[in-house]
This record gives C-alpha cells, sequence and structure tokens, in this order.
C-alpha cells in the first residue's frame, strides 16, 4: 500500500514538474516561430517568449496566459493605427524590451499598445513606445508595475490623443520612472487606489501631465512635468503626498503648476514650483499641508479661491513672483505661517529670525487682477506700488486674516 | 557739423566733472550695489532696478535737464552771438548733456552687476533690455526737459512742468489707464490696454521688461494679446520704434521753437 501512494507521488510530481518546467519560445524570421501569435498559441503558463528583432504586424495578440515576454534589440510591433497591439488577460505577465508603435485611434475603443485588463502582478518595463493613441492602459488590475518606459505621442488635438499611462478603477500600482511626452495627459489615474508614482518625467503634453481623480491614499514623488497643456490636476481625491516633485513652465490661462479641486487631508511638501502661470490654485479644498516648497518666478504662486479651508502654509520659500498669493474674497479661513517671501519689507530687531512685522501676502493689485484681467498690463507700475502701498496700511479690501505673522528673514534651504 | 562736435566736446567735458553728473553716477553705484549685496538675488535686484529706470532716471532727466538749460542762458546767449548755427548749439548741449548721463548710469549700474556677474547668468537678456530701457528713459526725458525749458521763460513754471511731466508719465497716466479699464470692464478691452500703454514710453520700458521678467503671469493672462504682440519681434520693433518717436519728437519740437525764438 505505502509503495502504492509512493509510486503515485512519484508520477505526480513528474507530471507537475513537467507542467513547472517552462518552456523558452523564440520568435523570429530564422526561428521555429515567425509570428509572435504561433508562439503565442502554443506556450503554456510561465514559459518564456523572446522576441528577436524585426517588426511584427500582427493585429492584436491576445496574452491570456501568465508569460514573460521578452524583446531582444527592441523588436517593432506595430498596431497598423487599426488594432490594439497587445492585450494581456492573464495574471503575473511580465513584459519588457519591446518597441510598440501604431495603436490604432479609435472613438469607440480605447486601443493602447499595451492593454492591462483586470488582471494581477504584471510588470510592463524597459519599452519603448511611440506614436500610439493610448500607451498602456490597465484597467482594474492590481499589484503591477509600469517601470522604465520611454513613451512618446504626436501631439494633434485632445480628441484625437490618447492618455500616456492610463489607469482606471486599479490598486497597489507602481508607476516608476517613465519618460512621457506628447501625448493627451501623461499619466491619468481614475479610481485607483494607494498607488505610487515616482521618478516620472512627464513633458510636452496636450493637457494635463498628470491627471489624478478620485483617486485616494495615493502618492507622487521626484516627478518632473513640464511644458505641459495644463500642468498637473488632482481632483477629487482624499489622501494624495505630493512630494519632491518638480512643476515647471506650464505656460497659459489655464495652466497649472498643480491644480486642486475637492482636495482633502493632503500633503505638499518639497516640491518646487518655477516659472509657472500659476504654482498651486486651489478650489473646493481642504486641510491641505503646504509646506517646504520653493515657488520661484511664477505668476501667481498661490492662487487660493475662497471656498477652501483649513490649508495650512509654512516654511515655504517664495521668491519673485509676479503675485505671492491670490484669493477672490475678502474672508480667509486658511492659515500662513512662517514662510519666507522675498517681497518682504520688514525688519526684526530682537534677531530671531523672524520678522517683527506681519506680511501681508494679497495685493490689492491681486484682487484687482482677479477681477479684470486685462489691468494685468499696469503690473510693477508706480501707481500700482502706491495703491499697494497704501492699502498695505490700511486694509479695506484684501482679506484681513490672510496674513504671515511670522515671516521669516532667511530663505529656507 | 563741426562745430556741434566742438559744443558737445566742451559741454561734456564741463558736465562729466560736474557734481549732478557725479551724484548721479555714485547714486546708481552705491544702490547696485547695496541691492545686489543686500538680497543677492538676481529677481530681487532686477525689480529694483526697473524702479530705479522707471521712477528716477525720468526725474533726474528732466529736472537736471531744465535747470541745465536755464542755469547755461548766459552762455546759449554768448554763443548765439557767435557765427554758429542754432541747431549746433541745441544739440551740442542736448547730447553734451545725454551723453554724461547715460555714462553714469551704465557705468554706476554696470560695475556693480559685472561684479557680480555670476547671480545674473540667467538673465543677461532682462539686464540688456533693462539698459536699453534706461538709456531711452535719458534721451526721452532730457528731450523733454529742453522742450519745456525752451518754451517757458519763466523758471519756476518750467521746473513745475516737468515735474507734472514726469507724474504723468510715471504715475497719473496709469490710473487713467486703469479707471479706463475699470470702467470698461464688461467689454473686450485687451487690445485697447495695450495701445494705451504703447503711447506711454515709461509703461512700454515696463512692458518691455517684465515681458522678461514675468513672462509666466503675462502667459496666464490671455496669453494670445500679450504673446502675439509683445511676444515676437515685430512687438519688440515696434515698441523700439515708439521709443524713438517719443525722443526724437520732443527734440524737434524743441529745436524747431528754439530756432524761431528771439534770443
Amino acid at each position: 500500500m505505502m509503495n502504492g501512494i509512493k509510486i503515485f507521488i512519484t508520477a505526480w510530481l513528474i507530471l507537475v514538474n513537467a507542467d513547472i518546467a517552462a518552456k523558452v519560445l523564440i520568435v523570429g524570421k530564422q526561428q521555429k516561430y515567425k509570428l509572435i501569435s504561433e508562439a503565442l498559441e502554443v506556450s503554456s503558463s510561465s514559459d518564456t517568449i523572446i522576441i528577436k528583432s524585426g517588426t511584427y504586424k500582427e493585429g492584436n495578440l491576445i496574452v491570456d496566459k501568465s508569460l514573460t515576454i521578452i524583446g531582444k534589440d527592441f523588436p517593432v510591433i506595430d498596431g497598423e493605427n487599426k488594432y490594439e497591439n497587445i492585450t494581456i488577460k492573464a495574471d503575473n505577465v511580465i513584459i519588457s524590451g519591446l518597441k510598440l508603435i501604431n495603436s490604432g485611434l479609435s472613438f469607440i475603443d480605447d486601443n493602447a499598445a499595451i492593454k492591462l485588463d483586470e488582471v494581477n502582478n504584471c510588470i510592463i518595463t524597459n519599452n519603448r513606445f511611440d506614436k500610439n493613441f493610448f500607451a498602456v492602459y490597465l484597467a482594474k488590475s492590481s499589484g503591477c508595475e509600469v517601470s522604465n518606459n520611454k513613451i512618446t505621442g504626436v501631439k494633434t488635438s485632445e480628441a484625437s490623443s490618447g492618455n500616456g499611462i492610463h489607469l482606471w478603477y486599479c490598486k497597489n500600482i507602481v508607476i516608476k520612472d517613465n519618460y512621457i511626452k506628447g501625448h493627451r495627459d501623461g499619466i491619468y489615474f481614475e479610481f485607483v487606489q494607494s498607488s505610487l508614482i515616482t521618478g516620472n518625467t512627464s513633458e510636452d503634453n496636450l493637457r494635463y501631465g498628470l491627471h489624478f481623480m478620485f483617486s485616494d491614499s495615493c502618492s507622487y514623488s521626484e516627478n518632473i512635468f513640464k511644458h505641459n497643456g495644463a500642468g498637473v490636476a488632482v481632483m477629487f481625491t482624499k489622501n494624495v503626498e505630493m512630494r519632491n516633485n518638480r512643476f515647471e513652465n506650464n505656460w497659459g490661462g489655464a495652466s497649472y503648476g498643480i491644480l486642486l479641486k475637492d482636495i482633502t487631508d493632503s500633503k505638499i511638501e518639497n516640491n518646487y514650483f518655477y516659472k509657472n502661470s500659476s504654482g498651486i490654485y486651489i478650489e473646493g479644498s481642504n486641510r491641505v499641508v503646504v509646506s517646504n516648497n520653493e515657488f520661484i518666478e511664477n505668476g501667481w504662486a498661490i492662487r487660493l479661491m475662497a471656498n477652501s479651508m483649513d490649508n495650512y502654509f509654512s516654511k515655504n520659500n517664495f521668491i519673485g513672483n509676479s503675485f505671492d498669493v491670490a484669493t477672490n474674497s475678502v474672508k480667509n479661513y486658511n492659515e500662513f505661517n512662517n514662510n519666507y517671501w522675498s517681497d518682504y519689507s520688514g525688519y526684526d530687531l530682537d534677531k530671531n529670525g523672524i520678522g517683527d512685522v506681519p506680511y501681508r501676502p494679497v495685493k490689492l493689485f491681486s484682487l484687482i487682477v482677479e477681477k479684470n484681467r486685462p489691468t494685468l498690463i499696469l503690473l510693477r507700475s508706480m501707481f500700482v506700488g502706491i495703491l499697494d502701498a497704501a492699502e498695505k496700511i490700511f486694509p479695506a479690501l484684501t482679506p484681513e486674516t490672510l496674513i504671515d505673522n511670522l515671516p521669516s528673514m532667511k530663505r529656507f534651504l | 557739423m563741426n562745430s556741434l562736435l566742438k559744443i558737445l566736446k566742451y559741454q561734456m567735458q564741463d558736465n562729466i566733472r560736474s557734481k549732478w553728473v557725479l551724484g548721479c553716477f555714485l547714486f546708481f553705484l552705491a544702490f547696485t550695489y547695496w541691492i545686489i549685496s543686500f538680497t543677492g538675488e538676481a529677481p530681487k535686484v532686477i525689480m529694483s532696478l526697473l524702479n530705479i529706470i522707471l521712477i528716477v532716471i525720468p526725474l533726474i532727466s528732466i529736472v537736471f535737464g531744465t535747470v541745465y538749460i536755464y542755469n547755461n542762458k548766459n552762455f546759449i546767449t554768448f554763443m548765439l552771438t557767435q557765427p554758429v548755427n542754432r541747431s549746433s548749439i541745441y544739440g551740442g548741449l542736448y547730447f553734451g548733456l545725454v551723453l554724461p548721463l547715460i555714462l553714469s548710469f551704465i557705468a554706476g549700474v554696470g560695475i556693480p552687476i559685472l561684479v557680480n556677474i555670476t547671480i545674473f547668468s540667467e538673465s543677461i537678456f532682462t539686464l540688456i533690455i533693462i539698459f536699453i530701457t534706461g538709456i531711452f528713459q535719458v534721451l526721452i526725458f532730457t528731450a523733454f526737459a529742453f522742450l519745456i525749458a525752451t518754451l517757458n521763460e519763466d523758471k519756476l513754471k518750467g521746473l513745475g512742468l516737468s515735474i507734472f511731466i514726469w507724474l504723468f508719465f510715471t504715475a497719473v497716466y496709469d490710473g487713467l489707464i486703469l479707471f479706463l479699464l475699470q470702467m470698461f470692464q464688461d467689454y473686450p478691452i485687451e487690445k485697447f490696454a495695450l495701445g494705451l500703454t504703447l503711447i506711454n514710453p515709461v509703461d512700454l520700458g515696463r512692458i518691455l521688461v517684465i515681458l522678461k521678467f514675468d513672462v509666466s503671469a503675462l502667459m496666464g493672462y490671455t496669453g494670445a494679446v500679450f504673446e502675439n504682440f509683445f511676444g515676437k519681434t515685430t512687438g519688440f520693433a515696434v515698441s523700439i520704434l515708439v521709443l524713438i518717436i517719443w525722443f526724437i519728437l520732443p527734440l524737434t519740437l524743441g529745436f524747431k521753437k528754439f530756432s524761431k525764438k528771439d534770443i
């Protein structure tokens, strides 16, 4: 009886091992498999497919097994402007080293170069994407990583251009060290939870460098967003952490370093805002802590709409901005404390590093400009200086409570 | 022409040694040096320099220019008795004053900047615009000063008028623009505002500088109007042209008056 069990176990192990022993399938012109789809068909889970260089035009490739697909010398997978290049429908898929181009523009389907549809633990790394509608598209997936990809698009119009990295209903995703250029939105987050965006560069996109909505408990750090049509938008979200990012040169009437809309309990720390039309635009947001950031030579460093409450600004550097803070109301329920303002002209008699006179970052002129934009043409005129000085002495129109009582004399390092 | 150069030469020699020009030079030098060592940040320095250029230089030029003509009345009368034509005298006096003023401005502001050139590495172009604007302010407001002094024999009246002109261009005019813009804010007035600022040499100088400096804010506003006009070479050329007109116009008017004047 014991013997019988032993034999059975051995036989079973051999069978299982045969199944586990992953095959390596090589695709290429001089290889056994000429087409990727052939290899996909004969492969079984946990096999590796190696694709040699060449151009493959095979319509829509569907990966429905846990495969590792590796490209050698960036084989080109062409969607011929009609198809979705690769659709992943299985967990634990790894794709790297491919060059994916021309995923088809469609107004009905979101055709992507790589689409991950309801999968877990997939990795998309070291790929190149060019001229795609959507590049990487994750829907209802979790535990995936998208890293070190170079994604470029052709800017046409917002309607006929897709997003670089698009996430929809995802969880625990890591987006790391990617380069994204020329898409509609560089990175798009909607209904995503507990995910991390780090080390990415997103530039020259038509609309937002990062478009971020309904995505609670996510964080983004060490990213660079520049020259995007409208900067970065973060909306309808709780518990976002934004750290060590750079927001540069986002120019335009509706272009922002960060646009915050309906954000609560979030942190914006150690970021660098340089030459944006508006550094941070805050609307309907509560309990956001903005600290240790640099605001340098922006049009408006902060535009704080009056429907925001209990936001806290501390230890930021405001240097050479055309306007430090602008608001649209006489009422203010936010707190500014211990920031460095390059426009501050007070003194520090007791030498404790904190100015003895409070600083009012909202100037009368910024209120005028907020209501009547063409008056901006009078920026830095002597007359405006006189108006501002008069308002500074007897504040009547600017918010009485929007005041930094402890302005720092020295720039924070 | 020869006599113009001769007058110019002697006037320059005279003016460079004058307390006024020397004072201007020292003021520019001390101010620029102080602001650089105090702030150490290019944006702050440029903003302070902009105030100097748009407020102090016009004031110095127009007051000094007016006083200069009145003080040199005897000299002018004496020169007119000589076989020298009037254009030489007028031109010689004008450039004999303007050149030392420009020199004192360039040297006074330039030396501290050159010493600390490293902090300005990113804003060289803005500095160049600042210098161009400053030079034009000297030219324009001295021309106005000469015109005023030629038109008015009464010293007090002339000086009063100078200060009024200065105040008008630097402050009152902007107040009027603001008033108009506020009154007509329901209408598309961007181009109108642009036109109004083009007319005023001080505003024009200011816009040339802030276009380089506050570009992100200006782009934020209906970008199209500013970007389309000033952002391009045509806009810049038009601005320079308007500045040149502002300099030629009072100068020729003053000269015409001077040539027809009894004395």
